[in-house]
């Protein structure tokens, strides 16, 4: 390992090419019962009576009374119920629990549980709730959480006579589709509540558990087994079926297996918030932007669980990567009977990139200007202030991102000749934008305060304890690298275990691409330390995160540094259409991004290339749609992600452009791919067809309604 | 009923019910957790086995096809040489993330390799067609396939 960038074999690589790799689902196979979820079939109704069927022996059912402490999932607003009390508020909310050893018998049982139901109406969009704010509300009495905040004089430049331009867009809804679906399995040992599970964030089960069963944290031990994807859909989702498998576990004293079928996990599961985003943009004699006013609303459905945070990073990604001296953004994420919207890879991201990127195209388009002039026009340059005010650590580098992918492209060309190409249904798209890598705002130093733990054993052996997950993201590997790197030692000498919370601190989630960030660097100023008492024979060190003195926020007023560090990007993509199906092939793809150092290229060439499939798959084809109440998709065969034969290898470029406070430059990867590339095929599909795109995914049956009526 | 057959080239014999699936049997019944359940319906491949040499969805075969067949997992494929080839090229190419699905493509890689040892990548795109990743974007899976086909020139 000469370079920190230069690949090396994953340390998680041989256990899961050989199958040995120990999945929740694959423990305890001998002495393990099983535990299944009774779920709601109504979009909305008071629980009248339940009838349960005559039980055989060693069978049981479980509902919300025989959670001894409190019945609310916690996590920012804690308004979910583990299991269903007098209501069911969306189609397929857990009402009971059947836990037993034979899982046809828990079958049959199952379907012999009767419910009377009396229905109330639903609220079914967020424009159901807009006209009808009393019709269904979050826990905290309110059918909205709601937030505005400005920057500079957004009213001067708005009431002015100046040239304006509106735009609406739409995205639905998209499902994680992790291949390995929730996984728990709990057992009691001692009184002490073990749980084995899939997950992203071992300390928010860990605080499922407190809550639920009222107990202390020493009594609680979370381990994560390796886990087949996350997404987002393992942030705080897990949470569930761990209560719920733990409840069956300390109720019969058996170790308790609680896998959910791929139809529950769909439909129960949470998903990517659905939006509307309206941006109207002010525009003075020079065509430059002088102000924006922008009004964003989500489908938080029946809980409001995340939809604060995601609504945030929404509204703070708004105005993409440019920069708008003057501006208003306004937000709602509702209260809806529908599936809970949570964490998705992107976290609000991408529905903000889509509006924006399409919204900039249509000015130009409208202008007759060129779309990437113009975008290069409003460009942020350093020393210019984000949406929130806050000052940019690093060089930004888009001038250099953009040239760079225009140049391995050959968009701009393209793009100036596709006229011709219209016949053909042949397009080019092109988008630009940023993810805010870390917790928001001071959320990371004053609310997450994630440790770390480096040992040094005595016989030269180094073990890293943190919480941060190995989701298939390479965690394991490339923090294991920086410590190495660091300390200049084989990587061999390095142990990274799957997190266990009897060992590892609580490091913060695995989420909001923080972990190379934030817990790579804290690792690397422990390496550092452990370098300066190498002398010593076993070492052990274990750090606090401090946030950087220059990073300021207001969470009152969102005035500030609304994240830590930020990653940029760019791609390009080209399509054609069926002239009889209006099936969008993708021709080709570029993509050029700013991640600071990368950690392990090949690591980071696995989290471009699979984070452009399920941002195309967003853009195109994931398409999950609620109709009266219940989800018209609930399998793989409805529900279509992508598949080898769907998009072309993209072609890779990076920016070298190391960060202050990355470890060794690095900065966040995660989430960056998936957030930008739904507009650059959206533009794409909008430059082949001459109409505007203004919803994704871009599906044969929307392109067809473009021909017809689109202008 | 009584079923008997080949498993990892060894003859088994099972008391099971006739509907049982496969899947079931191997993960339950044997043990043999190496194959993966991603779906339940035939869709994602993460199940995937060689049945008679051929690539089968072990969730969809039910225990009374099974009589007089050979079965082979990931458990005794990954004893073979041409394994080492496959899991070299992976290795290389970068193939695992996540690593639920990569048992069905490993599988998935051999079904194709020994009906056609130099495949091109389309030829490779087409064959896993029938296996879902959520990771990769497949494109480092075909890699790793092609890579796996030049490293074990000759076994195949």
């Amino acid at each position: 390992m000469v370079n920190i960038g230069d690949s090396v074999k994953r340390f998680d690589f041989d256990d899961k090419v050989q199958g040995r790799a120990v999945y929740t689902a694959d423990l305890w196979v001998e002495d393990r019962i099983y535990a299944k979820i009774f779920r709601s079939t109504r979009q909305r109704a008071r629980i009248v009576a339940i009838h349960l069927p005559k039980l055989p022996e060693g069978y049981e059912i479980l509902d919300y009374h025989h959670i001894p402490g409190t019945n609310r999932v916690p996590i920012v607003y804690d308004d979910q119920p583990f299991l269903a009390e007098d209501t069911v508020n969306y189609y397929g909310e857990p009402i009971l629990v059947v836990v037993g050893k034979d899982r046809d018998v828990l079958r049959r049982i199952m379907s012999e549980i009767m419910v009377d139901y009396e229905d109330i109406a639903p609220i079914s969009s967020i424009e159901e709730s807009i006209l009808n704010p009393q019709g269904y509300k979050f826990a905290d009495g309110s059918n909205k959480i709601e937030y505005t905040f400005t920057k500079g004089n957004p009213d001067i430049h708005m009431e002015g006579g100046e040239k304006s331009f509106v735009d609406s867009f739409n995205t639905g809804y998209q499902e994680h589709a992790y291949l390995e679906t929730q996984s728990i399995t709990c057992r009691v040992e001692d009184g002490n509540i073990i749980v084995h599970g899939s997950m992203q964030c071992p300390y928010y089960v860990v605080e499922g558990m407190k809550k639920a069963f009222d107990l202390d944290e020493s009594r609680v031990r979370v381990i994560q087994q390796p886990t087949g994807g996350g997404f987002g859909g393992k942030e705080d989702y897990p949470s569930i079926p761990a209560v719920l498998c733990a409840l069956a576990a300390i109720r019969t004293g058996k170790p308790v297996q609680l896998v959910y079928d791929r139809k529950e996990d769909i439909i129960a599961s949470t998903k990517r918030h659905p939006s509307d985003i309206s941006i109207k943009s002010y525009l003075d004699e020079s065509n430059k932007i002088t102000a924006m006013d922008i009004d964003i609303k989500l489908d938080g459905g029946a809980y409001a669980g995340l939809s604060s945070v995601v609504l945030q990073r929404t509204m703070f990604s708004s105005t993409g990567v440019y920069n708008i001296e003057n501006l208003r953004v306004k937000g709602g994420a509702y209260a809806t009977n529908n599936v809970v919207s949570s964490a998705f890879r992107g976290f609000g991201g991408p529905q903000s990139a889509f509006a924006i990127e399409m919204h900039m195209e249509n000015i130009a388009l409208a202008l007759g200007l060129d779309p990437l002039e113009f975008k290069k026009k409003h460009f942020l340059r350093d020393g210019d202030l984000s949406c929130t005010q806050g000052k940019f650590l690093n060089g930004i580098k888009l001038d250099e991102i953009s040239a760079s992918i225009n140049e391995t492209s050959g968009y701009s060309l393209k793009r100036r000749s596709s006229e011709k190409d219209k016949e053909l249904l042949k397009g080019i798209g092109f988008s630009i934008f940023a993810h805010g890598c870390g917790f928001t705002g001071a959320g990371e130093s004053e609310v997450l305060k994630p440790k770390v733990r480096l040992v040094k054993y005595s016989d030269g052996t180094l073990e890293i304890f943190v919480s941060s997950s190995e989701i298939g993201q390479g965690t394991q590997t490339t923090l294991g690298k920086i410590v190495a790197h660091e300390l200049g030692v084989p990587l061999e000498r390095i142990v990274h275990k799957y997190p266990d919370s009897k060992f590892c601190p609580d490091s913060g989630p695995t989420v909001a691409s923080r972990t190379i960030l934030i817990v790579g660097g804290m690792l690397q100023q422990c390496a550092i330390e452990m370098k300066a008492r190498w002398d010593e024979e076993e070492i052990e060190i274990i750090r606090t995160y401090k946030s950087p003195k220059e990073l300021s926020w207001d969470n009152e007023k969102f005035i500030g540094n609304a994240y830590p560090e930020y990653s940029w990007g760019a791609n390009v993509v080209e399509v054609h259409m069926d002239p009889a199906t209006y099936q969008v092939e993708v021709d080709k793809i570029w993509t050029v991004f700013d991640i600071g150092t990368p950690i392990d290229l090949k690591i980071v060439q696995g989290q471009i290339e699979g984070g452009l499939a399920q941002g195309l798959g967003y853009g195109l084809m994931e398409e999950f749609r609620i109709r009266d109440g219940v989800p018209m998709q609930n399998s793989l065969t409805t529900y279509v992600i992508p598949s080898s034969k769907d998009f072309p290898q993209p072609e890779i470029r990076l920016i070298e452009n190391p960060r202050k406070y990355g470890p060794f430059g690095g900065s966040g990867l995660g989430e960056l791919p998936t957030v930008g590339v739904a507009p650059a095929i959206a533009s794409a599909v909008q430059n082949a067809l001459g109409k505007k795109v203004s919803r994704i995914p871009v599906t044969p049956e929307y392109i067809k309604e473009l021909i017809d009526n689109g202008n | 009923m009584e079923i008997n057959f080949t498993l990892n080239g060894k003859r088994v014999s099972i008391s099971t019910e006739p509907t049982r699936r496969l899947l079931d049997i191997l993960r339950d019944d044997l043990g043999l957790t190496g194959t993966k359940e991603g779906c339940g319906e035939g869709e994602c491949g993460s199940c995937a086995v060689l049945l008679d040499g051929r690539l089968v969805n072990s969730c969809m075969v039910p225990a009374f096809a099974m009589e007089d067949k050979e079965v082979l997992t990931i458990e005794g494929f990954r004893e073979h040489q041409r394994f080492k080839a496959i899991s070299k090229g992976f290795e290389k190419a970068g193939s695992v993330q996540c690593g639920f699905c990569t048992p069905g493509f490993v599988m998935a890689a051999e079904a194709l390799l020994r009906q056609n040892p130099h495949p091109t990548e389309r030829e490779i795109s087409e064959a896993i067609e029938g296996n879902l990743c959520r990771c990769t974007g497949y494109n480092m899976i075909v890699e790793g396939i092609l890579t796996a086909s030049r490293e074990g020139d000759g076994l195949w």
